[in-house]
């Protein structure tokens, strides 16, 4: 009873967050209803008995997602009233669509049963009892330790797609510049040079080097301190 | 199993996706907002995988939840970087204006 008030009361507030976000005139408020909402799917989560995933979406989705879009939305200095416009005129069709999909979905769910050997197909069965974050743990690093270095691969991909899209390039960083490089005229050139003389000969190729300085006599002045 | 019966997960499932599409349709020209969407749908998603998962009793799906979850905030860190370049480079995030390219 009290998961059942518990359950409406938590998708009520994720599907008002969720219209929230869309029909918002403020992007700032979408990203804050959008936390609200990523909140609200967590608790779902905690619900349908998935505690590592509910905890996952908070740290992952407001933890870094909605602030990454807080931060974008308050950095750039957008005219948000000027995008705003054609919001009425898409909104019939827009409308329509969602409609559309919305009834269609409904006949899926509707038309829609488990097999009868459901349960005897089923990959990794929970244990009655078990921790479900010990669960997760136990198949993702033996099971599909693939899709976990997969993770980590996309995570690694996006990371540095994301630092070489907005890298600017400064004047003063030093970068190799290769038509530079070939153009150059002068400075190198090619010589033929007598076999086993370039190295061993000073004056073939290198400018002879002046012998170092010899180093300065200590002039001794008496043996007086000054 | 589920305290509540699972089709109310996904009925709550298909409005949120519904309200992704939407959002979609309805901020055109914001692509904030559309990437905003797209979290929705995504989320979405996750909620439906989550609801099988423990409606049959099989941790696969949480797996999977996982998964997308990783791309979902990959996607985030991407689109957000074009959308600041973008900004940058031509002073606006109208979807309408990205098309210098056609001929």
């Amino acid at each position: 009873m009290i998961a059942a008030i518990a359950f409406y009361l938590f998708a009520a507030v994720l599907i008002a967050s969720a219209v929230m976000v869309v029909t918002s005139r403020n992007p700032v408020h979408s990203v804050l209803f959008l936390i609200l909402a990523f909140f609200n799917a967590a608790a779902l989560f905690l619900l349908a008995g998935a505690e590592f995933l509910a905890m996952i979406l908070v740290i992952v989705y407001v933890g870094a997602v909605a602030v990454l879009f807080l931060f974008v939305v308050m950095m750039l200095d957008v005219d948000f009233s000027a995008v705003r416009e054609g919001f009425q005129r898409y909104a019939p069709i827009g409308g329509a669509v969602g409609l559309v999909l919305f009834a269609e979905l409904i006949f899926v769910f509707g038309s829609w049963t488990f097999a009868d050997d459901a349960a005897g197909l089923r990959l990794n069965p929970m244990m009655p009892g078990a921790d479900n974050t010990r669960e997760i743990g136990r198949i993702l690093y033996t099971d599909y330790v693939w899709l976990f270095q997969l993770s980590g691969l996309i995570l690694l991909v996006a990371m540095i797609g994301a630092i070489v899209l907005t890298l600017r390039n400064k004047p003063v960083a030093k970068r190799q510049d290769i038509g530079k490089q070939v153009s150059r005229m002068g400075s190198v050139n090619l010589r033929q040079v007598r076999s086993g003389a370039g190295l061993a000969e000073l004056g073939i190729e290198r400018p002879p080097v002046d012998a170092p300085p010899a180093p300065k006599q200590v002039e001794h002045h008496g043996g007086g301190h000054h | 199993m589920l305290a509540i019966g699972l089709s109310h997960y996904l009925t709550v499932g298909a409005i949120l996706f519904v309200l992704g599409i939407l959002g979609i349709f309805l901020n055109r020209k914001n692509i904030i907002v559309i990437l905003m969407s797209v979290e929705l749908i995504l989320l979405s998603v996750n909620l439906n995988l989550v609801a099988f998962s423990a409606q049959l009793g099989d941790l696969t799906g949480q797996i999977f939840a996982m998964l997308i979850l990783t791309v979902a905030a990959a996607e985030a860190a991407i689109g957000l970087a074009i959308v600041v370049i973008h900004f940058r480079n031509r002073g606006t995030i109208e979807v309408d204006d990205v098309s210098t390219l056609r001929g």
